[in-house]
């Protein structure tokens, strides 16, 4: 057996260790991906609005078909939203370890406060620019206020949780495996029309809403879209479902982290 | 006090698994200075970054109860987009330390002036060693690791390395690696000769470096010492 012996340090000041390496990580990684050139870091969450922005007009002229007499805009919003937090996630953690590998040599920085930190940066980014389209919009009148912002709140939650046991997981396989990079943007591609962001589950047929089901983002978007409009969205999702998948999900992404950490090469 | 006890590292590669340490031990107490020899891709960077913790043993133990550095006057624990303060605000962060009382030693020891205000990626390679080797001297571990720290720089930042190192911190524990003989002759009082995926102790330089003379087949000319250098 392998082993590395050390003095076990306390529970507290472990944490005081995790803490202080996650804020150093985020700032070093908010400059490297920001810079400090024109908005600097603004565009974490400038980036995600001007898409949200971009695909809310687009629907809005198109006047695309979603099933439900919700306003396009409030439509569009809610479900583009979702699909950046729980895309993103995945996106940024791919990848992730071979460009911080260095980071290897510094023993209190482990593979998954890599993860972590991108992780809190894409929640932050995604999360500020949907809350700010959202006063905005509701400022302007073409929104209304969400009727339960704890259903929002929480809905929301769903997502992130799920998105970032995915992101882990991916992000660890890729290390291991090219083929997760490679597979991961057409996956992506193909799961955004069924991901519940484009469509109620209300409005499909019964059989497709069976299947459309058994894919987690699904109950977070409803949940949002519920927590938004209340019984006018005639929301279908089940707790009881995607809460033990995201479980699951987390644990397995966990195993694939400690598999990875135990044999990570640094450069 | 740092332990290998019987070390194994197999690495997979295409051409299936390389044995690149076979069961690798010593002890390595504070004022011990271990010199290590050995040929191009002997194993003694895998060696220094299972000391280091940053790679895993495949198996055996390694224990340590002193803070071990990571290997010294390397350039990649940076990020080359950050600027040379962004990295020692990251150090800093990352260890603890007071970033101000860092950043005056750096800017002191590094003599890189207004550049350390502009990214990395803009450095020379003696700038950036330069930059390493101060960064890696605000942390005060008990135990350096150093690969090839003569490799770049001028004279001036090889004599202020050395005084860093084996002047102000002589009783700390260090590994060296270096394909300069007499740099591992003048600063260690241990050595070892690393080949085939075995290391052999010595307390004695000459016969250390007899032995590895031996084994990477290196012959003196006839003559040797004394040989007259060939003119075309």
């Amino acid at each position: 057996m392998a082993s590395t012996f050390q003095k076990q340090p306390s529970l507290y000041s472990s944490f005081r260790v995790q803490c202080r390496v996650l804020g150093a990580l985020l700032v070093r990684e908010m400059l490297t991906r920001y810079g400090r050139h024109n908005i600097g870091f603004l565009w974490l969450f400038v980036e995600p609005m001007i898409f949200t922005l971009g695909v809310t007009a687009l629907w809005t002229a198109t006047k695309s078909v979603h099933g439900s007499d919700l306003p396009i805009v409030a439509f569009a919003l809610t479900g583009y939203s979702s699909v950046l937090l729980w895309r993103n996630m995945p996106g940024r953690c791919i990848g992730a370890l071979w460009s911080n590998l260095s980071l290897m040599y510094h023993r209190n920085i482990k593979v998954l406060d890599i993860y972590l930190a991108r992780l809190i940066l894409e929640f932050g980014g995604a999360t500020i620019s949907f809350a700010t389209l959202s006063l905005l919009f509701i400022s302007i009148g073409w929104l209304e206020p969400p009727q339960d912002i704890m259903k929002v709140v929480a809905g929301w939650l769903v997502i992130a949780w799920f998105g970032s046991a995915l992101a882990i997981a991916l992000g660890a396989l890729s290390h291991e495996s090219e083929l997760v990079d490679k597979l991961w943007h057409p996956a992506s591609y193909l799961i955004f029309p069924l991901s519940g962001s484009a469509f109620m589950v209300d409005a499909l047929p019964k059989a497709a809403q069976d299947i459309v089901l058994y894919i987690p983002m699904v109950h977070g978007v409803e949940m949002v879209r519920e927590g938004y409009f209340g019984n006018r969205a005639h929301a279908h999702y089940d707790l009881g479902y995607v809460i033990p998948f995201s479980l699951v999900l987390s644990f397995v992404a966990l195993m694939i982290v400690r598999w990875v950490a135990a044999r990570v090469v640094p450069e | 006090m740092i332990r290998l006890t019987d070390v194994r590292k197999v690495y997979h590669t295409r051409f299936g698994s390389n044995l690149v340490l076979d069961g690798v031990g010593f002890e390595l107490h504070m004022g011990e200075r271990l010199g290590v020899l050995g040929r191009n891709g002997a194993g003694k960077s895998t060696m220094v970054r299972l000391i280091s913790g940053a790679e895993r043993p495949t198996s055996g133990r390694i224990e340590r109860t002193m803070s071990v550095s990571w290997p010294l006057a390397f350039g990649g624990a940076f990020q080359y987009m950050l600027t040379g303060v962004d990295n020692v605000r990251f150090i800093s962060r990352v260890y603890d330390q007071d970033f101000h009382r860092n950043l005056a030693f750096v800017e002191d020891f590094s003599e890189l002036g207004a550049y350390l205000r502009e990214p990395v990626r803009t450095y020379s390679s003696g700038m950036r060693a330069r930059l390493a080797f101060a960064i890696s001297m605000i942390i005060e571990f008990d135990c350096f690791l150093i690969d090839e720290v003569g490799a770049v720089g001028d004279e001036r930042f090889h004599a202020r390395c050395n005084h860093e190192l084996f002047g102000k911190r002589g009783d700390r524990a260090m590994v060296i690696i270096s394909h300069d003989a007499a740099y591992i002759r003048d600063n260690c009082n241990r050595f070892a000769v690393l080949h085939g995926g075995k290391l052999v102790l010595y307390d004695d330089f000459e016969i250390a470096y007899a032995d590895f003379k031996e084994l990477i087949g290196w012959k003196p000319p006839p003559g040797w010492p004394n040989v007259e250098v060939p003119t075309a």
